[in-house]
């Protein structure tokens, strides 16, 4: 008895796509910031993604994942009325929301799905949210829409300039910072994002979470997989996390260890798309 | 009891004993003195009729023999195996000051496995009636609550398992080798729970999923917390975030429940060691640095800070490690773990070490030799040092009283915790210990909940 897909939506095609995935008992549960760990099959491995919506009434999660390896493009060719083996959450603490005033959203890539979870959090308990979005090119943005509906103001980067500011989010972040008075920044995407963001708010002194995406097998804290160092210390991004103190993390181990199986995950992404008859982007 | 010999063994996840034949199991249980007073039975945490099933052996009564097991232990395959019996019944029998006690563990894996081969199905296991409006929960599907659940499910009363990962089974399918207990002995006492009307419920993570008070509005009467310990430690030193320093959590979790072994097969990779390093002494560093000799690595060695006298693992345990190959560094601790530009493990470096007096613990304390170091080149360091309390459940339940180790109190002589219905046993109780301790609690609760259910 799995989970079934009541929705697949493509975000960008053959790289992004949003489900909503029948998970009454998860979905009420659900606070901004969890996640959930998928298994597609008896084969599969545990995956973590980010909880990017949920309807509890509806008794649905959401969540958006982009393609990066065998397990997200198996997902990938799933659709509608498919069923998922496995979901097991919410997991993770949530994300501490409290009224504060100001408080600016970055997202980047698909992290801006997750990213959009923790923002809507925010504006419903009042806060003013700004959302500062980037991609490399329009074309590729997420969720631009979705975040208008509760955001004050969205803020777009893109490398190649096809919207918004041409560069990089933090640009847009330095600047709103310099004539803004702002209580916590939120970042979420790929980790070198998430690090530029951190230096740029430390350099003002603002408040800096972060959401880490670090490998995990069983995600309720038994394997030590997803271990970061933060502040120096050994913590667990499953049941400490996600989420931490941005000026605390060491990200340059966090680059390192997503890299601690990267032989074997494109040895396996290489057999699935052989398998598949597809090209290996 | 005739074993694979060490050099093809590591060749393999086959198990390493082989079993009783019909004609040794009887021959065994002849020897047995059926003491007019026996002790056998009361070191047994679930006390299990030693005395009486080795007489229905002895006859050639196996069914018998099965039942009279299976009457308070839920798990026989299972204890046969992995039970330290050496300081339990078989420590308790009149014979052991010969130096030849009754072999009761491997009796007892013979009943079981002679039954489960002859399919006589499990409904059998003195299943009765199971009540439509007594229900119960436990929460895990370890040793601990499979044993609850046998007991209560054996009156009579319903009992559903609430399971966090995707496979139930607890320590004894994540953690346990195969070579140690292959997972179809598993698979077979989980199918006997489910004839006797256990059910249990895989993904849901209660204290995330559901929390207690939603168990309890599902009609649930009574609810066990099995849920084990959980937290691998870590051992504080630098360079233990490297590429290729594991927990054996994490280790053996990716072998024996992702079936890593069988990458890229099954999608979940394996670390990969030639050079393997174990940091601890007690039987999950046996597990993992077996499980390495045995997935390729060429020279596995365990690193211990006492001498091998002092180990905690099971004494069969650590003479198997060593008949196949493993070779221990004792009197060094860890110090720091080295790699190199990738960020890859590539040494540990480890302070050598001798005995001074006596500790708290009335083992003698180590204590560093100055300026002794050795460099250990390594590629895959997994650490076996136990685990912390896991938060999960605890965080969200703050009316659970825990002790200053933030483990669950409980009344001794029910298992019940500081909330009224709620009971506790196993290793989220008494930190890491043994499968059949973790057992024995299953047993005190399951009492304690039938006669307030039952009167």
């Amino acid at each position: 008895m799995g989970f079934k897909i009541l929705g697949k939506r493509v975000l960008i095609p053959e790289r992004v796509s949003e489900l909503v995935i029948d998970a009454p008992e998860i979905a009420q549960k659900t606070k901004p910031g969890n996640f959930v760990i998928l298994r597609l099959s008896a084969q599969g491995e545990r995956i973590p993604l980010t909880i990017a919506d949920k309807d509890p009434e509806k008794g649905t999660i959401t969540i958006v994942y982009l393609v990066v390896g065998k397990t997200t493009a198996l997902l990938e060719t799933f659709g509608q009325g498919d069923e998922i083996l496995d979901v097991c959450g919410p997991l993770g603490k949530p994300t501490h929301i409290e009224k504060k005033g100001k408080v600016v959203c970055v997202g980047g890539g698909t992290g801006i799905a997750a990213m959009h979870h923790i923002a809507k959090g925010h504006a419903e308990v009042g806060n003013e949210v700004i959302s500062i979005i980037g991609a490399r090119s329009k074309d590729l943005l997420l969720f631009e829409q979705e975040l208008a509906k509760f955001s004050a103001e969205v803020l777009v980067a893109t490398d190649d300039g096809s919207k918004g500011h041409k560069g990089f989010v933090t640009d847009v972040l330095d600047n709103y910072l310099q004539a803004n008075e702002v209580k916590e920044v939120v970042a979420v995407g790929p980790v070198p994002m998430m690090k530029a963001v951190a230096g740029v708010t430390k350099k003002f002194g603002v408040q800096t979470t972060v959401s880490l995406n670090s490998i995990m097998i069983d995600g309720i804290g038994m394997c030590g997989a997803c271990r970061v160092s933060v502040g120096g210390e050994i913590k667990f991004a499953c049941v400490d996390g996600p989420e931490f103190d941005a000026h605390q993390v060491d990200f340059d181990e966090l680059m390192q260890r997503l890299r601690s199986f990267i032989n074997q995950e494109q040895l396996s992404y290489k057999q699935f798309c052989e398998c598949h008859g597809k090209e290996k982007k | 009891m005739p074993e694979q010999p060490p050099q093809e063994r590591v060749k393999n996840f086959l198990e390493v004993a082989l079993g009783y034949s019909l004609e040794d199991a009887k021959a065994e249980a002849k020897r047995c003195l059926q003491c007019k007073n026996p002790t056998c039975q009361q070191g047994c945490p679930v006390e299990v009729d030693c005395k009486t099933f080795i007489k229905f052996v002895a006859e050639g009564n196996l069914d018998a023999a099965y039942q009279t097991i299976k009457r308070t232990n839920s798990l026989p395959a299972v204890c046969g195996r992995v039970c330290p019996q050496e300081i339990q019944c078989e420590g308790h029998c009149k014979l052991k000051p010969t130096g030849q006690p009754i072999a009761i563990g491997r009796l007892e894996r013979f009943v079981a496995d002679y039954f489960y081969a002859q399919q006589k199905g499990f409904a059998c296991a003195e299943s009765q009636q199971t009540s439509t409006d007594l229900k119960v929960a436990a929460i895990g599907s370890g040793p601990s609550s499979l044993t609850f659940a046998g007991c209560l499910a054996a009156q009579g009363i319903k009992v559903t398992i609430f399971e966090a990962l995707h496979e139930p089974g607890g320590v004894l399918t994540y953690g346990i080798p195969e070579f140690r207990l292959p997972k179809t002995i598993v698979q077979q006492e989980l199918k006997g729970l489910e004839a006797m009307g256990v059910e249990i419920k895989t993904n849901y993570v209660v204290g995330a999923t559901l929390n207690l008070d939603d168990i309890f509005a599902q009609g649930y009467k009574a609810i066990f917390i099995g849920v084990g310990a959980g937290l691998p430690k870590f051992l504080n030193i630098p360079g233990e975030n490297l590429i290729g320093v594991y927990s054996a959590n994490e280790y053996l979790t990716r072998v024996n429940l992702m079936r890593a072994y069988k990458f890229p097969e099954y999608d979940t990779p394996l670390p990969e060691g030639k050079e393997v390093v174990v940091i601890g002494g007690g039987n999950v560093a046996m597990d993992a640095a077996r499980t390495a000799l045995r997935l390729g690595a060429k020279q596995v060695s365990i690193v211990y800070r006492r001498t091998q006298k002092e180990m905690p693992a099971r004494l069969e345990e650590l003479h198997h490690a060593l008949e196949e190959g493993v070779t221990l560094k004792t009197l060094c601790s860890p110090v720091e773990f080295k790699g190199n530009g990738e960020g890859r493990l590539t040494h540990l470096l480890v302070q050598k070490m001798e005995l001074g007096e006596p500790d708290s613990s009335g083992r003698r304390r180590p204590i560093p030799i100055e300026g002794a170091f050795e460099q250990i080149p390594t590629d895959l360091a997994i650490i076996a040092v136990g685990t912390r309390s896991n938060p999960l459940l605890l965080r969200v339940t703050p009316e659970l009283k825990l002790n200053k180790w933030g483990y669950i109190e409980v009344d001794p002589d029910t298992g019940e915790t500081s909330i009224p219905n709620v009971f506790a046993g196993g290793d989220i109780v008494t930190g890491a210990a043994t499968v059949v301790l973790a057992m024995g609690a299953g047993r005190v609760a399951a009492k304690a909940v039938a006669k307030r259910l039952l009167g």
